[in-house]
């Protein structure tokens, strides 16, 4: 039996403002407890909230990236419910009229072991501006919970697609695409960890051409492993208890990593009625059309305008442009790399893809924190282009710069070519030389030259094995294989 | 549309508010009149007017995103019932 899987997400990314929302608080993250908890984020009598631009500016930058409708007039409204680290007993955030509207988001889904890789169009429903809580603590604190409001007021861009993924591959290449994007645009921070990128995962199982089934809700995922694991587990426990004659009641359900498991939240009676008007303390949001162009001239160049000029441009492949676009800085350093060595694009974008990418992995390292700058990389490729060393001396060169101790031994203005020049990794391209090399291996293998040469042509790798060896290496490998083929041919 | 006693009591709920049978009694007869001069307004043709949320005809004015607000941790405190280590103390909350 065979089921489909719909999966819907709803993200709450952390809007990297100085301030919140509403008041003029800071927003740093790691203050020491209620520091920037002011007067409007206590929710003191008298206080009246008044709208932050830069939040706005960061919501309108969203729907640019997404060509999603930004609405010209949008409405906040009261989301009523009891929990003490919501001390107005009301979230401000908006229903009927949010922000942005409708648009779309484009993820490569990558292959996995049975499937290739392909791109998929996920619709976004709606993006909204809201304020974030404060923080529940429940330590040691006589049997009573500990309230820190830092976070209460913060600015909150809660994005919500519709539920057009189909796996759990589809849902995390989207999260990941998401997080990459508004990243790229500079309206979040995207630490995972300190929670500016969560995500709530909608989950429902059905038989191919049937109706929805019904849905249950994975609140606040905040990593993609964890995700992976969460909707692998829900959805499983979806389709067994279906197929055991059970039903799947509505829930908001949490993930432990701990077990892997997923189990339903209490349900709190009432806990849906949030009972939502429009706020009386605020007045519509009017975006006007100038406003709107005057954010679209401050955005980047966005990662798919950039994979397009890339492969038609740049003659690259599709894959190749989606890797190199996945994150600004890995796109920035590669063309500033390029900048140094123009129309060696597909080689500087193996180097990047392969050894600089394989690199920061294992070294487990983020493109900011790269060893080797862009120049370098250019430099060396450069190097490569004009013949002056091979592809593996490169590497070593390579991988001599990326262990150089900048510390101790701060480097020379020209690093690869201090390296190529004090470790001898200049290829041989000297014709004389080659010559010489191969005149010696001819007559020192005199019986299986003759094999050669009555047809055995599989033996020319054995010949170029010697030559590049008795050359250590050096013999620029083109000129080589072309004198061998001369002089083996008699 | 008219409104139940169970209705009244539900909302008072929401609201944590605790209201006596007498209470709820008078609520209920204050509520349905609200609600009786709400369907008087519903009566008036409103076609092709754009509805409004707010009763002022204005827009939101916007506030630069420059720190305005400075730590006042412990004037703040001075007025609530239990505090420690810098956090506000309330009856424990289990999810």
């Amino acid at each position: 039996m065979t089921w489909e899987i719909v999966i819907g997400l709803e993200v709450h990314t952390q809007l990297s403002t100085n301030t919140k929302i509403f008041s003029g608080a800071s927003t740093a993250f790691g203050a020491e407890p209620n520091t920037q908890a002011d007067a409007v984020s206590l929710a003191l009598p008298g206080v009246l909230p008044v709208l932050n631009k830069g939040a706005v500016e960061r919501a309108i930058k969203f729907g640019l990236a997404t060509g999603s409708h930004i609405a010209p007039r949008s409405v906040f409204a009261r989301k009523n419910y009891f929990y003490p680290d919501l001390p107005k007993g009301y979230q401000i955030s908006q229903m009927d009229l949010p922000v942005v509207g409708k648009g779309a988001l484009t993820i490569q889904v990558p292959s996995t072991g049975s499937g290739q890789a392909y791109e998929k169009v996920v619709r976004i429903t709606r993006a909204h501006l809201e304020e974030d809580a404060g923080k529940s603590l429940h330590g040691d604190f006589h049997g009573m919970t500990g309230i820190d409001l830092n976070r209460a007021g913060t600015p909150l861009l809660e994005i919500v697609s519709e539920p057009d993924m189909s796996s759990a591959a589809e849902a995390i290449a989207y999260a990941k695409a998401l997080h990459a994007l508004v990243c790229w645009i500079g309206i979040c921070d995207g630490n995972m960890q300190e929670g500016s990128f969560r995500c709530d995962v909608n989950v429902s199982v059905r038989k191919p051409g049937a109706p929805l089934g019904t849905r249950r809700e994975i609140k606040n995922l905040n990593s993609f492993k964890f995700m992976q694991q969460a909707i692998d587990y829900e959805v499983q426990w979806q389709i067994d208890t279906l197929e055991n004659g059970g039903k799947i009641q509505q829930a908001t359900i949490l993930f432990n990593p701990d077990t892997g498991e997923t189990r339903a939240m209490r349900s709190k009676e009432d806990a849906h009625d949030y009972r939502y008007f429009p706020d009386p303390d605020l007045l519509p949001l009017e975006i006007s059309p100038q406003w709107i162009e005057e954010v679209r001239a401050t955005l980047p160049e966005l990662p798919h305008t950039k994979q397009a000029r890339y492969v038609n441009e740049l003659g690259l492949s599709a894959y190749d442009a989606s890797v190199l676009t996945s994150s600004r800085e890995m796109a920035d350093f590669f063309e500033a790399a390029l900048n140094d060595v123009p129309g060696q694009a597909k080689i500087c974008a193996n180097w990047m893809i392969g050894e600089v990418s394989a690199q920061l992995n294992r070294d487990g390292l983020d493109m900011t924190q790269c060893p080797i700058t862009a120049q370098q990389l250019g430099d060396l490729l450069k190097r490569i282009a004009d013949g002056t060393i091979s592809n593996s001396a490169a590497k070593t060169v390579f991988r001599t710069i990326w262990l150089w101790d900048k510390v101790r031994n701060n480097p020379p203005s020209n690093l690869v070519d201090f390296i190529i020049e004090r470790d001898g990794l200049k290829q041989v391209s000297d014709a004389g030389a080659i010559e010489k090399i191969v005149d010696e291996i001819i007559a020192a293998n005199a019986d299986k030259v003759a094999e050669y040469r009555s047809g055995k042509d599989k033996l020319f790798g054995f010949f170029v094995g010697l030559a590049m060896k008795a050359s250590k290496g050096q013999a620029n490998p083109a000129q080589l294989n072309e004198v061998l083929k001369k002089k083996l041919a008699g | 549309m008219s409104l139940s006693i169970d209705d009244v009591k539900k909302v008072a709920r929401l609201a944590r508010l605790a209201v006596s049978e007498q209470e709820a009694q008078a609520a209920h007869a204050q509520l349905t009149s609200i609600f009786d001069l709400i369907a008087e307004m519903q009566a008036v043709d409103t076609a092709g007017i754009e509805p409004m949320s707010h009763a002022q005809d204005v827009i939101q004015r916007l506030r630069e995103d420059k720190v305005t607000e400075h730590n006042q941790r412990e004037l703040f405190q001075s007025i609530a019932p239990q505090v420690e280590a810098g956090l506000y103390l309330v009856p424990q909350v289990i999810e």
